[in-house]
């Protein structure tokens, strides 16, 4: 049954009460692909990326990721939760433990891995987003551009086959947003599957092979990114573009 | 370096334009005003005693009481001396707020944790409740229930039965007394043992666990030792325990143990007002957790329970204990509203009944402060420990 999809919405509608957030959603993300969503605030970018691991749940249309159904099944649920790392805008590191101790959490309490392999394997991860040398540290010690490379490290002990972020570097100040989308190019480079929800349009124009454009809660556009910046197909997309180019 | 030049000293500023030595001079001012004002009253005090005729000093303790004591912990009579009614009272006092620390947290952490619930009767009804309690002053509370309880109670002959063991009337609430026998030192030392056991297990668990990942269910393992061990033990010696039943005699009961309508009341009514509290103060703990902490664990593939005992409880503890350990401290300070109605603890028998016999006003009050002071102490000393242990480590 292995074939080369990573993960596939087909027709996912969603409501938060009487408020239609996901309007019949519809998207293909082969393995290794690296997608980037884009789209205006309240637009529902984040309520899809979410469905995906089931931080919410649509009501209508099946997502289906690395072969498994997304249901009521706790099993699936736990599955799915496993093979999908997630960043968070606001890094949500666990503050009463350290650095190592975050990334030793899960795979020793999901994965059941001994700890001296867990930290182990979290030393390598936090070596690769360049903090070794703050393994001992708590959150609360280090800068917002640290802390999300630690959670991004973090998710990746897991070794999960797909990353989702979600606006990973808009709650940093300007001069940290580098250190972390240069972390996210070199894991892009790795052959990861990732979706990401980003206005960092530089880092959409190097790593992404399609760029998508949400609004009121549909896929506008699709596309890859030459064909998106250079000849944006829809009206609104444009309009998008132009704001977010601006400045 | 060597030619260069000496530097002008500054100008010594004034002894009232020092800060440092303002600081001292105003600190030494102070003392001295408080040390001559409680000089003065310490002086008054001793020539009224003089004029009345009371002799100062700790002596008046082994004079003999003379009253009877209502509930008593340790053997006491009348012809006992105020010390022993000092240490009578005292261990009521304790007893008291024991109880009411165990149940009010139960209860506290039961209406917390429903307050949050999805449920929307569950969490009413604990709003309702927290709003309620929380609200009526704890002496009109005890009152009521007091005036409440002695109507609703009948008279010894027509005592509540409950399986012909438990009887409830006006005098008190009688219940069964365990009496060990010989042999059930081994139920006891089971029990002891279990507990060690468990102990040493859980520590061999975790080492378990960080070598091979593996895990085991300590909690129902300890629980199945704890409880089990001295069950097992306790059928196997023979049952070496007996009952001894409450029967009415005349107009009495006789056997048994007899719980004062009093503790009942003052229980019940400080474990409830507490409770009330102690719910807010969870229910604020648990919701200053931020959803994210959920959300990034479930996020990991932690299940429910573990995000609740790995990420949630440990951080709301933070903020729960301190707040609990004042809530602990207030609940010991209000059992002496037991003197309102005749709860036999340290203010009612001491601070009371002992001080107008003696007439030592000081002493007795000095001793009684003493006492909650010392008590709130060691809570505030338990909870410094704890907020340095458990502090979050920030920049
Ligand atoms: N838990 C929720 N309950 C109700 N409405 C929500 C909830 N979460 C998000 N929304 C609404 O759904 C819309 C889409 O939100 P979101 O997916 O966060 O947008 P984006 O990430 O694109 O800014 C917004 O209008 C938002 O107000
Ligand atoms: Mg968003």
């Amino acid at each position: 049954m292995e074939n080369n999809v990573a993960i596939q919405l087909i027709g996912v509608n969603k409501w938060y009460g009487e408020f239609h957030v996901l309007r019949d959603v519809n998207l293909n993300v082969e393995r290794g692909e690296r997608i980037v969503i884009c789209g205006p605030s309240g637009s529902g970018k984040s309520t899809m990326i979410r469905c995906i691991n089931r931080l919410e749940e649509h009501q209508q249309g099946q997502i289906i990721v690395d072969n498994v159904e997304l249901t009521n099944d706790l099993k699936n649920i736990d599955q799915i939760r496993r093979e999908v790392g997630m960043v968070f805008q606001h890094f949500n590191l666990f503050p009463h433990l350290t650095v190592l101790e975050n990334c030793c959490l899960a795979p020793m309490w999901v994965r059941k891995v001994p700890r001296k392999e867990a930290e182990r394997v979290a030393m390598e991860y936090l070596e690769k987003v360049k903090i070794p040398h703050q393994a001992k540290k708590y959150p609360g010690q280090l800068s917002g551009g640290q802390q999300q490379r630690v959670a991004i490290a973090r998710s990746l002990c897991m070794n999960p086959r797909i990353m989702l972020f979600d606006e990973p570097t808009s709650a940093l100040d300007p001069e940290m947003i580098k250190e972390v989308l240069d972390t996210m190019i070199e894991l892009a480079e790795s052959g990861m599957t990732m979706l990401c929800v980003t206005h960092e349009m530089g880092f959409a124009k190097t790593v992404a092979d399609r760029v998508i454009f949400m609004d009121g809660g549909q896929v506008i556009e699709m596309n890859t990114p030459d064909e998106f910046f250079n000849h944006p197909q829809h009206e609104r997309t444009q309009l998008f573009l132009s704001q977010i180019l601006a400045h | 370096m060597a030619n260069a030049t000496p530097q002008a000293a500054p100008s010594k500023p004034s002894l009232w334009n020092d800060p440092q030595k303002r600081g001292i001079l105003i600190q030494v001012l102070v003392l001295a005003a408080i040390f001559a004002f409680f000089g003065f009253i310490f002086y008054n005090t001793l020539s009224n005693y003089a004029q009345r005729g009371i002799s100062t000093g700790f002596g008046f303790l082994n004079n003999t009481a003379g009253f009877g004591i209502s509930q008593t912990l340790i053997p006491y009579q009348e012809s006992d001396n105020y010390w022993q009614v000092f240490k009578v009272g005292l261990l009521n006092t304790l007893l008291v707020a024991g109880l009411g620390i165990v149940t009010a947290t139960i209860l506290g952490f039961i209406v917390g944790v429903a307050r949050l619930s999805k449920n929307w009767l569950l969490s009413t009804s604990a709003a309702v409740y927290i709003e309620t309690f929380r609200n009526i002053p704890v002496l009109l509370q005890i009152v009521f229930l007091y005036a409440l309880l002695l109507k609703i109670l009948p008279s010894a002959k027509e005592s509540y039965s409950f399986a012909e063991a438990v009887f409830v009337n006006k005098r008190g609430f009688y219940v069964p007394e365990p009496i060990p026998q010989a042999g059930f030192d081994w139920t006891i030392w089971a029990f002891v043992l279990a507990v060690a056991l468990v102990i040493v297990l859980r520590w061999i668990a975790r080492k378990v666990q960080e070598k091979t990942g593996q895990q085991w269910p300590m909690f129902w393992i300890g629980v199945a030792l704890i409880i089990g061990a001295p069950l097992v033990t306790y059928f196997m010696t023979g049952r070496p325990l007996e009952w001894s039943l409450p029967v009415l005699k005349g107009f009495n009961f006789q056997g048994g143990i007899r719980v004062i309508p009093e503790l009942v009341v003052l229980w019940i009514a400080l474990s409830v007002y507490t409770a009330a509290f102690i719910a807010e103060i969870v229910r604020s703990g648990i919701q200053s957790v931020s959803h994210g902490q959920t959300e990034a664990a479930n996020a990991l593939g932690l299940r429910h329970n573990q995000t609740l005992k790995l990420v949630v409880i440990p951080q709301a503890m933070r903020v729960i204990i301190p707040q609990l350990t004042s809530q602990y401290l207030n609940l010991t300070k209000n059992t002496s509203l037991a003197t309102a109605i005749a709860y036999p603890d340290l203010v009612a028998v001491f601070a009371g009944t002992t001080l107008n016999q003696s007439g030592q006003a000081i002493e007795i009050i000095f001793m009684t402060m003493m006492f909650y002071l010392s008590v709130s102490l060691l809570i505030s000393l338990f909870m410094n420990w704890y907020n340095n242990k458990m502090a979050l480590v920030e920049r």
